[in-house]
């Protein structure tokens, strides 16, 4: 059998009444780009320190590269990089010193070729020497980011790294995640920002309540959730269209599967008399998606 | 082996980093501690034959030192580190919960080390020391940092929030610190204290350590390192057994 990145089988986590984790069964293949999406208080940090070790399964089992994370505790942390949800940093030190022990951590020392290339690749480089508690918000991000790759994990787990970072930093940490994922390494990622989980992620699992109510490609789950849109704005009410909605303020919204079927629209509405003086197309994104598959869920 | 080590030598630059506070101020309370009792007392108290008090004093103060240094150590580095979330940074890794342990432990019997060392030199301004036996007084500052550390350990994991801590320090390690003999011997005190300080492990502590400079104590000193040894296993046992099952770390 071909190892899979990860691989969770039936997890389950209580806290008092409340199940943060209801049986969740879910595999993830080496080199995926892989989202985990759902609402606050779904269970993604849950999974995903369960996943670390951070906090204990109350049933199921969990692998990393096929070492499971209770038993085989030192090979699946070895093989995992987590970047935590909560920006965390220790005052005491400097970016390197923190970047260096966090190596010795995990076995490595000498790290320093590897720590500089991170540290370029993260634009840090001008704040090696900085003590941590000097840094902006975003740059701490950026050290919890350069701390969770010191030992070259091949799979990367970040427990939502864009949550208040700026745009421009946003652009230089996905390119840096999409060339370490270009070199091979499994990335799972969870964020609210799903435009970015939608043009990053091969695949996507949407969490509610602990439990995983939609899996599958990204490209699937838009064909199959959410349809393209037509908005026409007209120069007066026509009488009602089958297949439009009103939008009120004289706009009419279609549901299409393909764009070959505007023309089609077009004509139904000029022979109803309309005449079209605004239109606009609408893509289907994963907002619609994750909307449906809430509401449903 | 090499995540023990840079565990430890984490656990050192922490202190080191802010040595003026971790070192240097436990060391100057210790020494106006000796000023102002052994002016007051030097002239009046006499513990044991041929001793000025603050000679016998200065072991007592020492071994507190190293002892209470040992506490703070590990309690305030875990606390810290709970409390700003930045204990991940250790959880992630492939360190075991024993090599946990030996790290924070040895972390803080080096703290403890220093201070004593510190608080015995100082006091070479105003005494002179005898080293009757300076093999003891290794074995009782070892294990009895040992202990303290580990005891620092357990409360660093059980409390949420500084305050805990500090009740856990304010009313348990400190009254038996204190009430230990560091200042006295128990042979000067009422029948009852005398019987209820022998329940106080830290009075073997004191009493072996300072055996170790003068070659007298209250009791034999063999006796206070198998009490004290086996109190060291009993606290390093039951501090494994709480990381082991990640009590309060891994929830
Ligand atoms: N230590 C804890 N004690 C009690 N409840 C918790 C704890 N950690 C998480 N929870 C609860 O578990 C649920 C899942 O939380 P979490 O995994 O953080 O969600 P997400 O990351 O998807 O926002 C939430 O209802 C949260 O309140
Ligand atoms: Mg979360």
């Amino acid at each position: 059998m071909t190892a899979a990145a990860i691989r969770i089988c039936g997890a389950t986590k209580r806290y008092g009444d409340l199940r943060a984790l209801d049986g969740v069964d879910l595999e993830i293949a080496e080199g995926e780009f892989f989202g985990l999406l759902g609402p606050n208080g779904a269970g993604k940090t849950t999974l995903i320190s369960a996943l670390a070790g951070l906090v204990r399964a109350d049933a199921g089992t969990l692998e990393v590269m096929g070492h499971d994370v209770v038993r085989d505790y030192r090979k699946a942390r070895q093989q995992l990089g987590v970047v935590p949800q909560e920006l965390v940093f220790d005052p005491f030190f400097t970016v390197r010193e923190a970047l260096r022990i966090q190596s010795g951590y995990f076995g490595i020392r000498n790290n320093d070729d590897w720590i500089d290339e991170i540290l370029a690749n993260l634009d840090l480089t001008a704040k090696a020497g900085a003590n941590m508690r000097s840094l902006s918000g975003g740059m701490k991000r950026r050290v919890l980011v350069a701390q969770a790759l010191v030992h070259r994990p091949p799979v990367i787990v970040l427990d939502e790294p864009t949550a208040g970072v700026d745009v421009e930093l946003r652009q230089g940490l996905w390119q840096f995640i999409r060339k370490l994922n270009g070199a091979g390494h499994t990335i799972v990622l969870t964020t609210h920002y799903l435009e970015e989980a939608e043009t990053l992620c091969g695949r996507i699992a949407m969490l509610k309540a602990g439990r995983i109510v939609a899996l599958d490609t990204t490209a699937n789950l838009l064909a199959r959730f959410a349809t393209h849109s037509l908005k026409l704005r007209l120069a007066q009410p026509v009488p009602a269209l089958p297949g439009s909605v009103s939008l009120g303020q004289g706009w009419l919204e279609f549901a299409i599967d393909r764009y070959d079927e505007v023309e089609g629209r077009l004509r139904q509405v000029r022979e109803a008399g309309g005449e079209v003086m605004e239109m606009k197309l609408g893509e289907p994104d994963l907002e619609k998606v994750f909307v449906g598959v809430m509401q449903s869920a | 082996m090499t995540g023990f080590r840079t565990l430890l030598y984490k656990e050192i630059l922490r202190f080191w980093k802010v040595s003026f506070q971790t070192v240097g101020a436990p060391v100057l309370t210790s020494v106006l501690y000796l000023m102002i009792f052994s002016h007051v007392l030097d002239k009046h108290v006499q513990v044991f034959d041929g001793v000025p008090y603050t000679s016998f004093l200065v072991p007592g103060l020492v071994m507190m030192s190293i002892l209470q240094n040992a506490f703070a150590n590990s309690s305030s580095s875990l606390i810290q580190s709970k409390i700003t979330g930045n204990l991940v940074f250790v959880l992630l890794p492939p360190i075991s919960y024993r090599e946990f342990y030996a790290a924070y432990v040895l972390a803080s019997m080096f703290r403890g080390a220093f201070v004593g060392l510190g608080v015995a030199l100082a006091s070479l301004i105003f005494v002179t020391l005898p080293l009757a036996a300076p093999g003891w007084i290794l074995a009782f500052a070892l294990v009895g940092g040992g202990i303290l550390g580990s005891l620092g350990v357990v409360a660093g994991i059980w409390a949420e929030k500084f305050d805990q801590l500090a009740g856990f320090q304010n009313f348990l390690i400190m009254p038996l610190t204190m009430l230990s003999g560091v200042f006295y011997s128990i042979h000067s005190l009422p029948d009852v204290w005398q019987t209820v300080s022998h329940f106080n492990p830290f009075f073997y502590m004191i009493d072996g350590f300072r055996y170790g400079f003068f070659g007298q104590s209250d009791v034999s000193p063999w006796r206070s390192l198998g009490i004290v040894v086996v109190c060291f296993a009993f606290v390093a046992g039951l501090t494994l057994n709480l990381l082991s099952r990640g009590y309060k770390l891994r929830g």
